[in-house]
């Protein structure tokens, strides 16, 4: 098992958080793992990415040309990383603020509409525990039981108390992804 | 008790430092290490182990910090990135003709001058080649993961006081931001001067008792003959360090028709291009120099008489493939591909390199 995944979007959007969740889910499956941000003015100036493998053997390149996975979460992100899905790969996104959609016929296409719900439910903090939920419907790499223990890992201990929201955001996710036929 | 954690090379540093039992920490910001420091503040280990952290006014000021607590016979450490390095390098001089131990990180990235904040391995050359004025060396270590990052500052400062030299260990952004997990080991404690005495002789300026004589540290000898003597000495004790401490990791080289050599974060994404190259039916290895100094000249040689040809793929314009030429002294071609200003080449990026530029070689 072996997947190499990028999440991009918007510093604030939680892509580094989701990211470090996601790998440290992994650990707890006694996976391998590799975590490897920008922390460029790309950064600074607003979007943000992070690169994850998550894997049964050692990762050798931490740096990856094309992906199993991306989680797109603003137009730049989908601008840059549409090309770089392997043939057979998946895509995810959140069709919020997005003018240019997907246009691949090699990759499965899924959409998200995380901002709509979290603004439904009224707490934009569970935004990327939606997008990770949906992710994980997809793309079962890790057991949900480990993704809680990652979940609770990747916290501090002050935080542990939106647990709870945060499960259940996981789970809301996994039921509002849909396909692109 | 192991204890396995997801951390990012710039916080194992800090974590490092505190467990192995380092006395002091002093540093100035910068991208894109300041997790050293930002974790050390984090951790307060003056409330714990004793160890001092300091943020400097500048670069200048932290190395010659360094230099101070090393005369009195610490286990001192800083940590910056390519520009401040390059400020620190005079006090590197003094410390190395003082004959003082020390740990200096270099969390590297572009350059020429500022730069970009972005990864880049274009300081080999300071790194390895003295880096500053004076006939001196350090000792590096090029880590090529977050364990790495942890391991070498023990093994750093063990080298650092049987050599009584500065050692660097060499990183980059990629080491230094990237999450992986990591062992940490437990809390060693902190070495009292007699203890330090006993295992390193007595050098150290620890106030003088009637039992020795006085230890004087000094980088300046204005007889031209004694100081030549004194670069004798160095140039000895540098033979020693490369007759002893060659470290070197061997990846597919057994039955390698073609080879790259490649460090630290470079190291990682070509093991990754030595597997799309079998994939493609090449047999290719991969030679990790884990010490840059002393460089693992005689393996290089020997493996140049096994393979075709040798790439060398770094993240500068071409510095370690210098002393790949050297070992390999024409036997085979060496040819270089590399990514600057912060750009990073991906492993296919390396595989086609090494397949147009040595194995479709002309």
């Amino acid at each position: 098992m072996k997947e190499e995944l990028i999440i991009a979007g918007f510093g604030g959007q939680g892509v580094l958080s989701t990211g470090k969740i996601l790998a440290y889910s992994g650990v707890m499956q006694d996976y391998e793992v590799s975590w490897l941000p920008s922390y460029g003015p790309e950064m600074r100036g607003g979007t943000a990415n992070v690169t994850v493998v998550v894997s049964d053997t050692p990762v050798s390149s931490p740096i990856v040309q094309m992906y199993d996975t991306a989680i797109i979460l603003n137009q730049q992100s989908m601008d840059k990383f549409e090309a770089r899905v392997k043939p057979g790969g998946v895509l995810i996104y959140d069709t919020n603020g997005i003018t240019h959609h997907p246009t691949r016929k090699d990759i499965e296409i899924y959409t998200i509409d995380a901002t709509a719900e979290a603004a439904r439910q009224g707490n934009a903090r569970i935004f990327n525990m939606l997008i990770l939920g949906g992710y994980l419907k997809v793309r079962p790499v890790v057991t949900m039981e480990n993704v809680y223990k990652g979940l609770k890992k990747s916290l501090p201990e002050r935080a542990w108390k939106t647990l709870p929201a945060n499960e259940a955001a996981i789970i809301r996710g996994g039921e509002i992804i849909r396909k692109v036929e | 008790m192991e204890e396995v954690r997801l951390m990012k090379g710039n916080e194992v540093i800090a974590e490092a430092a505190i467990r192995c039992g380092a006395d002091a920490y002093f540093g100035y910001p910068i991208t894109p290490q300041s997790e050293v420091m930002e974790t050390l503040m984090e951790r307060q280990p003056w409330l714990s182990t004793g160890m001092v952290v300091v943020q400097a006014e500048s670069e200048v000021a932290a190395i010659n910090m360094i230099y101070g607590g090393a005369g009195c016979g610490k286990k001192v450490i800083t940590s910056s990135s390519s520009p401040g390095v390059s400020l620190m390098s005079e006090g590197m001089s003094y410390i190395a003709g003082a004959e003082l131990p020390c740990v200096i990180v270099n969390v590297s990235r572009g350059g020429p001058g500022l730069g970009t904040i972005q990864p880049s391995q274009a300081d080999y050359f300071q790194a390895c080649k003295g880096g500053a004025h004076g006939d001196f060396k350090l000792i590096v270590l090029a880590p090529a993961s977050v364990q790495e990052m942890h391991d070498f500052v023990f093994d750093a400062f063990e080298l650092a006081f049987k050599y009584h030299n500065p050692v660097m260990i060499l990183s980059d952004g990629v080491i230094g931001q990237m999450m992986e997990k990591v062992i940490l080991a437990d809390q060693h404690p902190r070495l009292t001067d007699e203890e330090i005495a006993e295992r390193y002789g007595s050098w150290a300026l620890t106030g003088k008792p009637a039992s020795r004589s006085r230890n004087v540290i000094t980088s300046l000898d204005l007889d031209p003959y004694e100081q030549e003597k004194f670069n004798q000495k160095l140039v000895a004790k540098y033979k020693e360090v490369e007759a002893n401490e060659v470290r070197y990791e061997e990846y597919l080289t057994e039955d390698a028709d073609y080879l790259i050599v490649a460090f630290g974060s470079s190291a990682r994404i070509c093991k990754k291009s030595v597997e799309l190259a079998r994939e493609q039916g090449h047999k290719v290895g991969l030679l990790r120099p884990i010490t840059l100094f002393p460089f693992p000249t005689q393996r290089i040689a020997e493996l140049a008489g096994q393979v075709k040809g040798i790439l060398v793929a770094e993240l500068n314009a071409g510095q370690m493939v210098e002393d790949v030429r050297l070992s390999v002294e024409g036997k085979v071609p060496v040819a270089h591909y590399g990514r600057m200003g912060g750009a990073v080449y991906s492993p296919d990026e390396v595989t086609d390199a090494l397949i147009e530029k040595i194995i479709n070689r002309k």
